[in-house]
């Protein structure tokens, strides 16, 4: 599958979830959820906690882990639509994991968070002005110029990267890479 | 000897001893081998089972009638896999069991050695806990969570698995108390904010119910619920778990609830202002259709399992914490209630729709099971398969006391029953042990005659014989137009012949004038495991009936004489 059309299916998926063929009650609107997992670094739990929402029929959208400030734990950024009461549950039944330490819905709560984007652009040498154009009011920098094709890396919000790969699509974009959103709780809260 | 460094076959063997395992239910297998070869200078008694999945449902019947964890030992691949069954069985019930197995050499996991299968990846849905040992100085510290977890907070079932190559290389690991598991934590007292509220609901409340679970047998919280109760003037009804936390001969108490539960029960449970569920999970076969379960009654939910808040129902006052603490807690802010009026309308419900079942036209299942609780007085363990004799069983048969009632709740497991007797009898050599099942369900398991005959186990067999799936036979008549698909046990051997062939004692009851005579015969036979075979009429209904997915107000009390419509809820 290519990326661009995998990116269309995201798309489609996002747009029906809004729609009214689900037959879910207008008070439980379907929302995007970031979810923060602290866990043992050991192998095996990355399954563990994507079997939860497996089971659910839950897509994980995007998926970050990285190590934590002791090597021996790792952090889980999840990023997930769904029903808010669903979600808890998922959180709850994640949380009662024996190798998860904490597992906290952020999507209420005072975060900053971040995504990069790295896109690659395949075009002719004298096409490329307006895509430089773009990349500049989005402060996306140009990490390799090369005969045939170009790659940008940009970061922000995940709106925003969003709204920069809409922008590119008509200009051959062929490859898409972002990094899944990257999450931390403000202030002296918890991650 | 002595200053031979242990292989970590046996550095397993020393930890499982200083666990205090006295059984250890298995089937050996190459990959298993270095483990088995430990046993030989054990002083932990082998139980060598016919079928794996045997020794997962002995490994539970052992653990629920004794407090205390079961273990299984079984070799790679579908020795493994074969596990498997037991291991959902355990982990739906909340049973500490220790499932090891052996593993292909380390070298050779994940190429597709012989007899290997991914055995952490196939489980990890059914385990409350699993590890892969990669290291054999992990052994201690692995058993000793293994123990830990399996046993402690919302207990279920952990799997080791261990490969070939650890298993026979010297293992100079020293034992070890320290557990590192900074991911798990056990509740244990409620919040006393929590408590206190509940404490005001129940006593402004008129019409209460106490449900009472299978967290309530586990955290052996049944003197405090009966303390309870009794000083609220509050009705109780068990769950089918729950059976023997409370004595169900207490006048208070209503028997079970749910889809076959008693009428009054039932009717209590529809008509109270106020439930509190104690180690209990508002099940699909309890509440019914839930839109319509107890829509205007207070609810409290005392669990040990935060996950189970908010799943299915939204409780007014949600208390974490061990049922018997949080129940000691409450005690003394309860003030008696007004509830005479209450207690009056069930009793009229009780008086109205007893649990009948009609004395004439042959030999009834459930006249042998009201005869086998006459018989046993609450005194034997009973274990249960699952299906109409299930309910029947769980009708009829009366829990007195805590563990003393194993049966397959949430998996609903067929073969469980048999096993699980077999467990129990282990667990249990100065009690008597009866399995109630089905002629379907103990097809499932019965190779495990060899294994109660071997040991002389005094596990008794009651083989509710109707020659068909009962409970699948029963729905094809009431939903289905009595198309029967695939119900009919044509082919059934000869029990009692079958239970000879393995030098088992058998019985066989096929009147209703024998009931008696038998059963007493056979709860007096004392020299190992014996069959009982009743030939009960092949057609006969398991009511009061709440279809799946309906509303208590839908309760069959008895025989439909009109057309129902199919059931929508789970199964």
């Amino acid at each position: 599958m290519s990326e661009r059309s995998s990116r269309a299916q995201r798309g489609e998926a996002e747009r029906r979830s809004d729609g009214p063929a689900r037959t879910l009650p207008a008070a439980e609107p379907i929302g995007t959820h970031a979810i923060s997992v602290f866990v043992n670094n050991k192998p095996g739990v990355l399954v563990r906690v994507a079997l939860v929402f497996a089971r659910r029929g839950f897509n994980i959208e995007s998926l970050v882990v990285s190590p934590g400030v002791e090597g021996r734990f790792s952090r889980m950024t999840i990023t997930c639509s769904g029903r808010k009461e669903d979600l808890d549950q998922v959180v709850k039944q994640v949380a009662k994991l024996v190798d998860v330490v904490h597992a906290i819905d952020h999507t209420a709560d005072q975060t900053y968070s971040v995504e990069i984007a790295l896109i690659k652009l395949e075009c002719p040498l004298d096409e490329r002005t307006p895509i430089l154009q773009i990349a500049e009011h989005y402060k996306a920098r140009v990490v390799d110029f090369g005969k045939e094709a170009l790659i940008l890396q940009a970061h922000g919000s995940s709106e925003k990267l969003d709204a920069l790969t809409e922008l590119l699509r008509p200009f051959s974009l062929v490859e898409l890479v972002r990094s899944g959103k990257l999450l931390m709780a403000r202030g002296e809260r918890v991650t | 000897m002595e200053h031979k460094i242990p292989t970590g076959g046996e550095k397993l063997i020393q930890c499982l001893e200083r666990e205090g395992v006295e059984y250890i239910f298995g089937l050996s297998g190459g990959a298993a081998m270095p483990i088995f070869d430990a046993l030989v200078d054990s002083k932990i008694q082998l139980v060598l089972v016919r079928h794996e999945q045997g020794a997962t449902h002995m490994a539970d019947g052992y653990a629920r009638s004794t407090g205390k964890p079961g273990v299984v030992l079984v070799t790679s691949g579908p020795g493994a896999t074969n596990t498997v069954t037991g291991l959902l069985t355990a982990l739906m019930d909340s049973a500490p069991i220790i499932v090891i197995c052996g593993q292909t050499i380390s070298p050779m996991l994940g190429k597709d050695a012989f007899q290997e299968a991914d055995v952490t990846g196939i489980t990890y849905p059914v385990v409350k806990h699993s590890y892969l040992v990669k290291d054999g100085r992990d052994i201690p510290r692995i058993v000793r969570e293994a123990f830990h977890v399996a046993t402690t907070g919302r207990p279920g079932p952990v799997l080791i698995d261990v490969p070939k190559d650890i298993g026979q290389a010297p293992c100079p690991a020293p034992f070890t108390d320290k557990l590192d598991l900074p991911g798990y934590s056990v509740p244990s007292r409620g919040d006393p904010a929590a408590i206190a509220e509940a404490a005001r609901l129940l006593s402004e409340s008129v019409r209460p119910v106490l449900y009472v679970g299978h967290g309530a047998v586990i955290a052996d919280a049944g003197k405090a619920v009966t303390t309870l109760a009794e000083k609220l003037r509050a009705p109780v009804v068990n769950t089918l778990l729950g059976k023997g936390a409370v004595d169900e001969r207490h006048p208070l108490h209503l028997g079970m609830l749910g889809m076959h539960g008693t009428a009054y029960a039932n009717k209590a449970v529809a008509d109270c202002d106020l439930i509190m569920a104690i180690g209990a999970r508002w099940d699909d076969r309890i509440t019914g259709k839930l839109s319509e379960f107890c829509t205007d009654a207070v609810k409290i939910h005392i669990d040990i399992d935060p996950a189970e808040f908010d799943k299915i129902v939204k409780p007014d006052v949600s208390i974490l914490g061990d049922a018997r603490l949080v129940v000691e807690d409450l005690i003394p802010l309860i003030e008696m209630g007004e509830t005479e009026a209450w207690l009056a309308q069930c009793e009229r419900w009780r008086k109205q729709y007893p649990l009948k079942y009609p004395k004439k036209g042959g030999l009834r299942a459930q006249h042998v099971l009201d005869r086998l609780n006459a018989i046993t007085q609450g005194d034997s363990i009973i274990t249960t398969d699952v299906g109409q004799h299930q309910m029947w069983a769980a009708q009829f048969c009366l829990a007195r006391s805590n563990r003393h009632w194993i049966s397959s709740g949430g998996a609903g497991t067929m073969g469980f029953g048999w096993p699980a007797a077999i467990g129990a009898a282990f667990g249990n050599p100065h009690k008597k042990v009866w399995a109630v099942v089905g002629d379907g369900g103990f097809q499932m398991t019965l190779c495990e005659l060899a294994t109660a005959q071997n040991h002389k186990v005094r596990a008794k067999c009651l083989i509710i014989n109707n020659n068909y799936l009962g409970m699948i036979r029963q729905w094809q008549e009431l939903f289905y137009e009595n198309r029967l698909s695939g119900s009919d046990l044509v082919g059934n051997p000869d029990f009692v012949k079958l239970a000879e062939s393995y030098g088992v004692q058998g019985f066989r009851i096929k009147r209703s004038a024998d009931v008696d005579r038998i059963l007493r015969k056979a709860h007096a036979y004392d020299e190992g495991p014996c069959v009982v075979v009743a030939e009960v009429v092949k057609e006969d209904n398991v009511y009061p009936f709440i279809p799946a997915g309906a509303a208590v107000r839908d309760m069959i009390i008895d025989q439909p004489t009109h057309k129902l419509a199919k059931p929508t809820g789970s199964t």
